[in-house]
């Protein structure tokens, strides 16, 4: 896994609610056995007209030259739905390594996490001070000091991460790293509760 | 102090708290299927790691396959290959697959119940959002990425911050019409799609008592669509009556100490919850979906929300692109709209009950001419009893084909998808832009009012037709 530990960078404003995982990454594009290559179907039906590549759709942000960046900024309720960790490869295979919203859905968290893509949960207000600043500002997220700041405005805000995660994202390994080492309390614990 | 059912089954498997982390988690029973373990298996071995436990797998196809013709090779080259990716995954590294073909083959949250593999007191995890089914059954079960499919993998174990609960309590009798579907339909509509989140629910009261196991599995089965990481129902005589004499069942002195063991899962009078919401069972009509998610529910004799009752204008916002999806108006009612396909199937509504309840309604009539049907039973058993109770006449009778086990048109990535544009009356779970197809709108209803809407053509009323 990469590490990631502060970062700035223009951002993408994604002003949709509940945006559930068929829409990050629709059901038809997983049947690949690999985790790459995703990002070219990255919210793919609300990107181009008739599933076709040469009609982008001009309202949808991704198609809007003038927004571009390695953070994706959405409204609450973000990755709702469908377990799909083929949401979290796309939007890393886009190139985002952030996302900022108000509200997570859980399984999307985990996945994201578990793949060094850092979920920044904001407050509403703060949401809406980034919806409003412009295209050419940048955001810079900081994971040592748990910070994401709006560079223009100077508007900051701490995010909450455990501690554990947060080591993780910072040296870049990753849950299965832990548990293999982990195997013979496991097998510890197994054989007490066969025994009681 | 008490403790509720779930944290009763959480201490029983915590392996490890890491401080300022999550717990680990140890896992009774591993489910997995074609398109969420493929990646899942690479990382193993490219870790050089072995898979820990490997007897306490158990895989399907279910997502991926055709519900036509599965005697003959899968059409579609990807679809094929992933399928063929678990059927090699299985037999290197030692886990026992109920592939197409199989007698026990179905989807994944369809088998685990009817062969008796899932049983009170578990932790079952499944690369799929709907695992939260299995917790009908008094157990933790829960959806999980393939990161985490890994994690299972590699050591038995996962990572998982400990949730808040919920109890989520339904008094009172069920109206005529109304059955379990629309019990969650309602619940998801009252505290909305994301409403959940962060924690797991226990659904409690007498009408959630009244229910039979394949009922309970229903509401369990859409705790997601409200953001829960998963839902769960104390075990009871209901439950136990159920799980006997199925084949991985326990058995003799196994099941007499299995048993006494699940009597103790329960939530003790002076535990207490995060959240508490009461719920009457007869405030709830046969409910319906607008919306492109399934918060956005009404009974099926209301009408659609007005733009002005939106005050946040995200909200609104969101409100009107929904609508411009499903090509409805605000305020409007959908009785009587015209539909064109009915979908009955997926891990909400496939089990024999729900063919059952079908065939009570279409019994000696016939289909409307203009609706194209996918009806899809959850497994080959849920078939071979369609076929035992003579309920294949009576859809045959009616003009409906029943197809063969699978996912199908629940998510638009096997061969049965719904055009752009049309109407599906859909018994699944989610009716997310696309979901059933690109363009596809879904309406999600009980399998009754499926059935009305297939004898009507339209989006009726059950309570008129029966």
């Amino acid at each position: 896994m990469q590490s990631l530990q502060k970062l700035t960078s223009r951002f993408v404003p994604l002003r949709i609610e509940n945006v559930d995982t068929d829409q990050i990454i629709p059901a038809r594009f997983l049947k690949a056995t690999t985790k790459t290559g995703f990002g070219k179907n990255l919210f793919r039906d609300w990107r181009y007209e008739n599933d076709d590549e040469t009609k982008p759709k001009a309202d949808f942000v991704l198609n809007q030259s003038q927004y571009s960046g390695e953070i994706l900024v959405a409204a609450k309720n973000f990755g709702c739905g469908s377990s799909r960790e083929h949401a979290a490869w796309s939007i890393q295979d886009y190139g985002f390594k952030v996302v900022v919203s108000s509200f997570f859905a859980d399984i999307f968290k985990n996945n994201a996490l578990n793949n060094g893509v850092l979920p920044v949960t904001v407050s509403d207000v703060f949401l809406q001070e980034i919806f409003a600043v412009g295209a050419d500002d940048t955001l810079t997220v900081d994971l040592e000091a748990q910070t994401i700041t709006i560079n223009t405005t100077g508007s900051s805000e701490k995010f909450e991460i455990n501690s554990y995660k947060k080591t993780c994202l910072l040296n870049g390994y990753d849950d299965i790293d832990y548990l293999l080492n982990m195997k013979a309390e496991i097998e510890a614990f197994e054989k007490k509760r066969n025994e009681s | 102090m008490g403790k509720t059912l779930f944290e009763k089954i959480w201490d029983q498997h915590v392996v490890k708290q890491i401080e300022g982390g999550p717990s680990v988690v140890y896992i009774d029973k591993h489910f997995i299927h074609e398109v969420t373990s493929p990646q899942a298996f690479s990382g193993i071995e490219k870790r050089g790691a072995k898979l820990f436990r490997p007897k306490q797998i158990v895989a399907t196809a279910d997502h991926n396959v055709p519900t036509l013709h599965q005697e003959l090779p899968i059409k579609d080259a990807l679809s094929k290959f992933q399928v063929d990716t678990l059927i090699d995954n299985c037999q290197k590294h030692g886990v026992e697959l109920y592939g197409l073909g199989h007698q026990y083959q179905g989807i994944v949250h369809v088998i685990g119940p009817e062969l008796g593999i899932t049983q009170p007191g578990m932790t079952i995890v499944c690369g799929d959002s709907h695992t939260s089914t299995h917790g009908a059954f008094g157990s933790i079960a829960f959806g999980i990425g393939t990161s985490e499919v890994e994690m299972v993998f590699a050591s038995q174990c996962i990572m998982q911050t400990k949730p808040k609960v919920m109890r989520i309590n339904i008094d009172g009798a069920l109206k005529n019409g109304v059955v379990s579907k629309d019990i969650i339909l309602y619940i998801i509509a009252q505290i909305s799609a994301s409403g959940a989140t962060g924690y797991f629910v226990e659904y409690a009261g007498s009408a959630i008592r009244a229910l039979s196991m394949e009922a309970r599995m229903t509401i369990c089965n859409m705790s997601i669509e409200m953001g829960a990481r998963g839902g769960m129902i104390a075990p009871d005589q209901t439950t136990f009556d159920y799980i006997k004499g199925r084949l991985f069942a326990p058995t003799g002195a196994d099941w007499d100490a299995k048993l006494s063991a699940w009597k103790q899962l329960y939530t003790d009078a002076d535990a207490t919850f995060d959240i508490e919401i009461h719920i009457k069972a007869e405030d709830i009509d046969p409910m319906i979906t607008y919306g492109t998610n399934p918060g956005m529910g009404l009974s099926v004799r209301g009408t659609l929300p007005t733009t002005e009752s939106f005050k946040d204008a995200t909200e609104k916002q969101n409100y009107e692109k929904a609508l411009q999806y499903m090509g409805l108006k605000a305020g409007q009612s959908l009785l009587g709209m015209p539909v064109q396909h009915v979908f009955i199937g997926s891990c909400t509504n496939s089990r024999i009950e729900d063919f059952r309840l079908v065939a009570s309604i279409i019994k000696g009539k016939q289909k409307d001419p203009n609706i194209k049907t996918l009806v899809v039973p959850g497994s080959q058993e849920v078939a071979k009893q369609i076929k035992a109770e003579g309920l294949d006449k009576i859809f045959a009778d009616a003009g409906v084909e029943i197809r063969q086990a699978g996912c199908s048109a629940c998510l638009g990535m096997n061969e049965d998808k719904i055009p752009a544009g049309e109407y599906c009356v859909s018994t699944s779970n989610r009716n997310f832009e696309g979901r059933q197809g690109a363009g596809a709108r879904t309406l999600l209803a009980s399998p009754l009012t499926a059935a009305a809407a297939l004898l009507t053509g339209k989006i009726t009323d059950i309570r008129e037709l029966i």
